[in-house]
């Protein structure tokens, strides 16, 4: 057991704060990107993948760098930090990690080399408008036709959906779920983008009778392989939460200490400071979760249970640090010029992308008489 | 990175286990998982079965008895002991007296002491609260005064747990009543707790048990050389002893075996035509406990991984904050399982109740206790708001 980052991963932190701290210097630059289409910035998504970031996960054969989930959470830490709006949970770990799972060896070239070198971007189109968080997919359908197939049916919300080059389609084929890739040329495709109050993008999607690609081989049920790639990005996204919480907990400490009321700091009101300390409790074992929860993926263990756990903890804390971060500054905190209500707004955006507390903790108790203790070193978390 | 053990510590892992739940006795391991309370023999010999094979004070110093071991290792040993309700080396002689005597005692003291207190020979207790010092525990009054070769001791102090089995008591004192920082003019003293002008009282407590007692000294006389370390540095010596009193107390071992009795209570007791196993409230409430506690065992496994030369990492207030709250948690989450039947509490012979909703409540109201002592709950906020927010 060794819970340090090695010299390559913390470089890796280095370059990509680096990065990201550059192009996101002040809350400002934040505000104008997401204001603007797409809703991200191009040229540091050219940037993050010349970096290797957008290849990261891939392997090397098809255009990415062959590293793990702990590289990847370090990278999602560092989105989180400065909440950068570059959609690398998104397109990368979900969109792209589909492809990587399912697809031919032919689909993982045409589809991972493009959008690791940054001239492609994915989008995942899965959500529906009448469900809740699913692996499999219902107001999509496929139909076979002669060689290829059609699909039919409406996505939403769908992140990035309007920017995306392809995208990756879950739709039903007899009783399962199938994938599909999707070009955003198609004919018969309709999109219609629209903000989303983290500073994203998100858009409805409407297939009529719209030209897909079989991703993979054969029609055989794809939820498990959805629930997987779901989870791996659950567990991204929670690192991605860590960074924000633990700049909204910063932000928050810093504030306390040069706000004054009452002629002295706020840090001198045992009321606020000893919030600040129950936050710290929460941002701390969050952490120690989501590390857990990339180890888990990394060591080749139970990565659905363990996304559900890393869920679970950062939910909580999310919505606590979140919450209390905007209450410790006053009306300030809810102002869209003072960064720390984005930082609120992105936890909430993460708490529902995937599946929030309540969700994961459902899925969690129905096992729990099923076993006596939980050994996060032992199976089903390690092989 | 890496999440499995090694195979050198799998199987030290292996190793504690098969010890602990080979060698020390059944019946005071069934005591312990019943949350009943052992006798004094009981606890002696468990520690003497446990020192005996090296296993009392692993963390001490290798010439006294210490194993050298990684903070990995005790921690493995710490939560192997608990999971299999062992019963632990007695916190006062292992983790308190013994490590500042071998940190700041002399070679006479050293030799005098920490064998047998090692091997609980000296039954030792903690003279450090008193009435108007509490959290506030450098403003203590008791006073030390030298009188030739002797202190002379008068004062009280209060909470001094399982002082009726104590042989020795380790005393905070204050030596110099006229030094500009109350922190400095305190010194540490030991002596037998049958010396004259010593006098124990019992305090009964909401569970109906005796734990706590208080403690009068009047015109104690304690030999010269019973003063540990030096003079006036008392101070240091509790945070030191403190840290130490900190790292284990998270006590993830012994909520994780609450949370596994838990479950089979929970099968035993049927609501709405089910066993409360299948009920969601009550299992959803289980698995959000259980997330808690993994989140904390692997914050005290980054945390025993990062303290350098045996310094608690100053997120080790994380772990006495919601280490407490979630042993607290647990003892509820077992008497909402027994619901009606935790009135039973001191049912005997001829109740059909069994016995752990019996014990259930009374458990409840001890551990209220975890988020007061060590530093109340309060004092690791303050900690974690200065200390680490700046706060």
């Amino acid at each position: 057991m060794d819970f340090t980052y090695d010299s390559e991963q913390n470089d890796l932190r280095e370059a990509v704060r680096g990065l990201l701290q550059r192009a996101y210097s002040d809350s400002e630059r934040r505000r104008q990107v997401a204001g603007t289409d797409p809703g991200f910035d191009e040229k540091t998504w050219t940037q993050l993948a010349e970096m290797g970031v957008l290849g990261l996960p891939f392997a090397e054969e098809h255009g990415g760098m062959g590293a793990g989930p702990i590289e990847v959470g370090v990278v999602a830490e560092e989105m989180g930090r400065v909440l950068a709006p570059e959609p690398f949970v998104e397109a990368v770990v979900l969109a792209g990690g589909l492809v990587a799972a399912v697809g031919t060896d032919a689909q993982r070239t045409a589809v991972l080399g493009p959008l690791s070198e940054g001239t492609s971007v994915l989008a995942f189109a899965h959500a529906e408008p009448a469900a809740r968080w699913s692996a499999s997919a219902s107001a999509v359908t496929a139909t076979q036709a002669g060689d290829g197939w059609t699909l039919t049916g409406v996505k939403e919300p769908v992140a990035n959906g309007a920017r995306a080059d392809v995208l990756v389609v879950s739709a039903a084929v007899g009783g399962g779920t199938a994938l599909f890739l999707v070009q955003g040329d198609a004919a018969g495709l309709t999109r219609t983008g629209y903000r989303t109050h983290d500073g994203g993008r998100a858009a409805n999607v409407t297939f009529d009778g719209t030209p897909a690609e079989l991703l993979g081989e054969g029609t055989a049920d794809r939820a498990a392989d959805v629930e997987r790639a779901q989870a791996l990005a659950r567990i991204a996204y929670s690192n991605e939460a860590v960074g924000a919480m633990d700049t909204a907990l910063r932000t928050t400490s810093e504030y306390l200490k040069t706000r004054k009321q009452f002629g002295v700091t706020l840090n001198r009101f045992q009321a606020l400071t000893f919030r600040a300390a129950d936050m710290y409790v929460s941002l701390e074992l969050a952490r120690s979760t989501a590390l857990w929860a990339s180890m888990v993926a990394d060591a080749g263990g139970d990565v659905v249970v363990a996304g559900d756990r890393a869920r679970l903890q950062t939910s909580r804390a999310g919505r606590h640090i979140g919450k209390e971060a905007i209450q410790l500054h006053g009306g300030i905190g809810v102002t869209a010029e003072y960064s720390v209500g984005h930082y609120t707004s992105r936890l909430t955006a993460i708490d529902h992308l995937l599946g929030d507390g309540d969700w994961a903790a459902d899925r969690l108790a129905a096992s729990v008489d099923s076993y006596p203790t939980v050994d996060p070193l032992g199976a089903p978390y390690t092989r | 990175m890496r999440l499995q053990l090694s195979p050198e510590m799998e199987a030290f892992r292996d190793e504690m286990r098969t010890f602990f739940t080979t060698q020390v006795p059944q019946e005071i391991r069934d005591t312990i998982a019943a949350r009943r309370h052992l006798t004094r023999e009981q606890y002696v010999h468990a520690q003497q079965v446990l020192n005996a094979a090296g296993l009392a004070v692993p963390h001490w110093p290798v010439e006294w008895g210490g194993k050298d071991w990684t903070p990995l290792q005790r921690h493995i040993w710490r939560e192997e002991m608990q999971l299999a309700s062992v019963p632990e080396p007695l916190a006062f002689n292992t983790s308190m007296i013994g490590p500042v005597i071998a940190a700041f005692g002399d070679q006479e003291q050293k030799e005098r002491f920490l064998a047998r207190t090692a091997a609980l020979d000296i039954w030792w207790c903690q003279g450090f609260s008193e009435p108007d010092a509490g959290s506030d525990l450098a403003s203590l009054r008791t006073t030390a005064v030298r009188d030739g070769d002797e202190w002379v001791v008068n004062g009280q102090k209060t909470w001094t747990t399982l002082g009726q089995y104590a042989d020795w008591i380790f005393c905070l004192v204050r030596t110099d009543p006229t030094a500009e920082k109350k922190q400095r003019g305190i010194s540490m003293l030991v002596f037998p707790m049958d010396t004259p002008g010593v006098t124990l009282r019992p305090i009964q407590l909401i569970d109906g048990g005796h734990e706590v007692n208080e403690v009068f000294f009047e015109d104690v006389r304690v030999p010269a050389e019973n003063l540990i370390g030096e003079e006036n540095r008392g101070w240091d010596y509790a945070k030191f002893l403190l840290g130490n009193e900190r790292v284990g107390i998270a006590r993830v071992g012994a909520t994780k075996k609450l949370i596994a009795q838990a479950k089979e209570f929970a099968r035993e007791i049927s609501s709405g035509g089910r066993p409360l196993s299948e009920d969601p409230r009550t299992t959803a409430r289980i698995a959000e406990l259980e997330n808690e506690l993994m989140a904390l065992e692997l914050t005290a496994l980054r945390v025993v991984a990062n303290s350098a030369d045996g310094k608690p990492h100053p997120a080790s207030s994380v772990l006495k904050l919601r280490g407490s709250e979630l042993q607290q948690a647990a003892t509820e989450l077992i008497v909402d399982l027994a619901g009606p039947l935790s009135l039973a509490s001191f049912a005997d012979g001829g109740s059909q109740v069994p016995d752990w909703a019996r014990v259930a409540t009374p458990e409840y109201l001890n551990y209220r206790k975890v988020s007061i002592y060590g530093g109340s709950n309060e004092v690791q906020r303050t900690i974690i708001a200065g200390t680490i927010l700046g706060l």
